[in-house]
């Protein structure tokens, strides 16, 4: 056995054609990481015209069918470009092998395969995008996405093939985990980033397909007029719904579930504390994994279903609530009497958490038909799914790279700076959505560029708050450019955490260890002194 | 700490071989749940529209059908004995089954050609085309979309099989796998045992009434 050539997988071959033809997770994972933050921006850039065409009533920028396109373009990018992908796709496949002591995931050409759909699946998107692009909304709802004249197909089409490579990447990481941890690695001593990154991988290798078969019944229906979604031949425009939601509901868990992993991560390693209550986390992630699936009908309160459907469904929606509920008490109960670092990643963490569990309340306001009802199709509904899809994800998201930053680069950032940045983003997010929460509340309709005058001082406000999350967004960019190259050589373990993947070097060499790892302790097993719960 | 191997888990053939099975029975469950769209899609217009699914279900050719089960089920007991033909280093004998199989495979699609030759003939093609006048009710188009994409993604799945036996029986003729290397004839197998189980619903639900 030769001993690894490079010293870094950085180093590991520096030609464009090394990178092209990678089998190295970590280089696929920092691949994702460029992609997903490339679309990101793209998806902020329309967030941001969608904004200022709302700062006044009547035409600001934009027609209506532009704003139409724009906000449809905004949430596909933002939904399948970049937050399903961005953390179990990005950080997933840098993190779990080196988590879980192997050289690599189970089918390494399987995950370059993924990168490949991924880009292909985007530019058939752009390319739709280019074409017009759809004004349906990221939701299709048909019959309007089987009757536009806008170009839906391409924008159908790319979403399918972004969806294999999402299934592609969630059967990589359940093989993965279950064949590849390092000896004595049982499974109730797997990191809660794993945990969160297989429970994830379970929903999307079983809601992808159907996804991927409603949205060809959808193309289909467009292309020979096949009728299954259309009434005037029999079929039924509801179904279509069912089957959406079956995947897209799922999909929130999908977004936010590795987040509840990286949080679990940074709060044990910022708090430098074992995690609290460890088993109750992990049942929780599968508890969330497995409910999400009997969640989807609380979509459809006003299409007529029926009272039961709508209580049972009501219910189930709100059981994600009581799962959450065990992270959110898990995290207190390992920041309770723990050494507290406060660098930027436990910023975002706090973050984090004020997000989900605002956000999540109102969800389970959501989940009663009656206020459902009042609140169907406002702002509010915008507000509170910003708040769990952007709020919470991406703050676990900016939580993840500020974290892993060193791991990925071998350089630290400017800790002040970061700091100050994420004070920025957390209430700049604060401030572009709680407007948001009170303008629905006052009957303002989703989706629509004009409003009375009424509603202008909060769109103001909301407008405001985005210009400062984009302001934020550019220091992040900024600063982290800027460590890339010059700043401070990181260490192997810059943040003193346990967490197994700084076991390696940072940045880790090609095959990740010289030797196979041992693991004896548990995760996240910190050395502590001080007096323990009082439980 | 002494210096050992790397090859501890990552290398070894068994970890390996384990996870090829279990990414290949994940596949398989992701197969499942495309189809399930479409088996949600049938089972929801049937309870819609049971007369006229009666009606359109009459219509079928059940002799082709029936046959086009005989030639799936055929070839899958041919898979299951050219598998254990390579498990017992038999790779000769494994190959020229794998080919036989594959060969019932292509049969399997001549006869759906036929049937679907037949249909475009009455008229009974998907949506707007739909010109079918024995079942002229609404909701018959839907049994002819639905019946479509089922034998249409299924047929899609056939041929995939059909390439991916072909490949395993050429190779294992010329040797490639035995009792230490049967892997891939196993999981081509295994896939091939999951085109014949969806033709088991499918052939059901849309020739027998």
């Amino acid at each position: 056995m030769s001993p690894p050539a490079a010293e870094s997988y950085l180093t590991d071959g520096r030609t464009l054609w090394s990178w092209l033809t990678t089998h190295d997770h970590k280089r696929i994972g920092l691949m994702f990481l460029g992609l997903t933050l490339s679309f990101f921006f793209l998806g902020g850039v329309f967030a941001l015209a969608l904004r200022i065409e709302l700062l006044t009533p009547g035409r600001t920028i934009m027609g209506h069918l532009a704003y139409n396109r724009m906000f449809t373009l905004h949430g596909v990018t933002m939904v399948w470009l970049f937050m399903i992908p961005a953390i179990p796709s990005a950080f997933g496949n840098f993190l779990v092998p080196l988590m879980i002591g192997a050289r690599d995931v189970a089918f390494p050409r399987l995950n370059l395969a993924s990168v490949y759909l991924y880009v292909l699946g985007a530019s058939v998107t752009l390319w739709g995008m280019f074409e017009g692009g759809a004004d349906t909304g990221w939701t299709f709802y048909t019959p309007y996405s089987t009757t536009t004249g806008t170009a839906v197909l391409p924008v159908l089409l790319g979403v399918f093939i972004i969806g294999f490579s999402t299934i592609l990447t969630g059967l990589n990481f359940i093989a993965t985990v279950h064949t590849l941890r390092a000896p004595g690695l049982t499974w109730m001593k797997l990191p809660l980033f794993v945990w969160a990154i297989y429970g994830t991988s379970i929903i999307q290798v079983l809601a992808t397909p159907v996804l991927g078969m409603v949205l060809v019944l959808v193309a289909l229906e467009r292309v020979v007029d096949a009728g299954i979604f259309d009434p005037a031949r029999g079929g039924d425009p509801l179904l279509f719904q069912h089957l959406f939601w079956f995947y897209s509901h799922p999909a929130v868990y999908i977004m936010v579930l590795p987040s509840m992993g990286v949080i679990s991560e940074a709060v044990s390693a910022f708090s430098r504390k074992n995690a609290f209550s460890y088993r109750m986390v992990v049942y929780s992630t599968l508890g969330i994994a497995f409910v999400g699936f009997f969640t989807w009908g609380h979509h459809m309160f006003a299409s007529g279903q029926s009272t039961f459907g709508s209580g049972a469904f009501g219910a189930m929606s709100m059981l994600v609530a009581i799962f959450t509920a065990i992270k959110i008490f898990s995290w207190m109960g390992t920041l309770y009497r723990g050494s507290i670092a406060m660098e930027a990643p436990l910023f975002y963490t706090l973050g984090f958490m004020f997000f989900l569990f605002f956000g999540g309340m109102i969800g389970v306001a959501y989940a009663t038909t009656s206020l459902n009802l009042h609140w169907h199709d406002t702002y509010s509904v915008v507000a509170h799914f910003h708040f769990i899809m952007v709020g919470a994800t991406v703050m676990a998201f900016l939580a993840a790279l500020h974290y892993w930053f060193p791991k990925m680069s071998g350089r630290c950032f400017p800790g002040r700076l970061a700091n100050g940045a994420a004070v920025l983003i957390i209430f700049g997010f604060i401030a572009t959505f709680v407007p948001q929460f009170l303008l629905g509340n006052m009957g303002m309709p989703r989706r629509y560029a004009d409003y009375p005058p009424h509603f202008q001082s909060l769109h103001v406000a909301s407008t405001a708050g985005a210009s400062l999350l984009a302001f934020g967004f550019v220091c992040i960019a900024g600063y982290l450019a800027w460590s890339l190259r010059y700043g401070a050589v990181a260490g192997n373990n810059p943040w003193g955490s346990e967490g197994f993947e700084w076991k390696s070097a940072s940045p880790p060499p090609t095959h990740n260890f010289p030797v196979t790892p041992e693991f004896p302790t548990g995760p996240h097993e910190y050395a502590r002194e001080e007096v323990p719960h009082a439980a | 700490m002494p210096p050992e191997a790397v090859t501890g888990h990552w290398g070894s053939e068994g970890a390996r071989r384990q996870a090829a099975y279990l990414g290949m029975w994940v596949f398989i469950a992701t197969e499942v749940l495309l189809f399930a769209g479409l088996f949600t899609a049938y089972g929801v217009y049937r309870s819609v529209y049971p007369e006229v699914f009666r009606a359109a279900q009459l219509t079928m050719n059940v002799g082709l059908g029936t046959l086009n089960t005989f030639l799936l089920v055929t070839s899958s007991v041919l898979v299951a004995l050219a598998v254990h033909a390579v498990r017992e280093d038999r790779p000769g004998l494994g190959g020229v089954l794998l080919l036989a199989a594959a060969l019932l495979g292509v049969v399997f699609l001549g006869v759906k050609g036929v049937e679907y030759a037949q249909h475009v003939k009455d008229g009974g093609l998907p949506g707007a085309a739909y010109r079918f006048g024995e079942v002229p009710r609404v909701g018959a188009s839907l049994f002819f979309t639905l019946y479509f994409l089922l034998t249409g993604l299924h047929a899609v799945h056939v041929t995939v099989g059909v390439g991916v036996l072909t490949v395993l029986g050429v190779r294992s003729a010329g040797g490639a796998f035995g009792a230490e290397s049967a892997t891939p004839v196993e999981l081509g197998g295994m896939y091939w045992h999951l085109v014949d189980v969806i033709w088991l619903f499918v052939y059901p639900i849309l020739y027998l009434s």
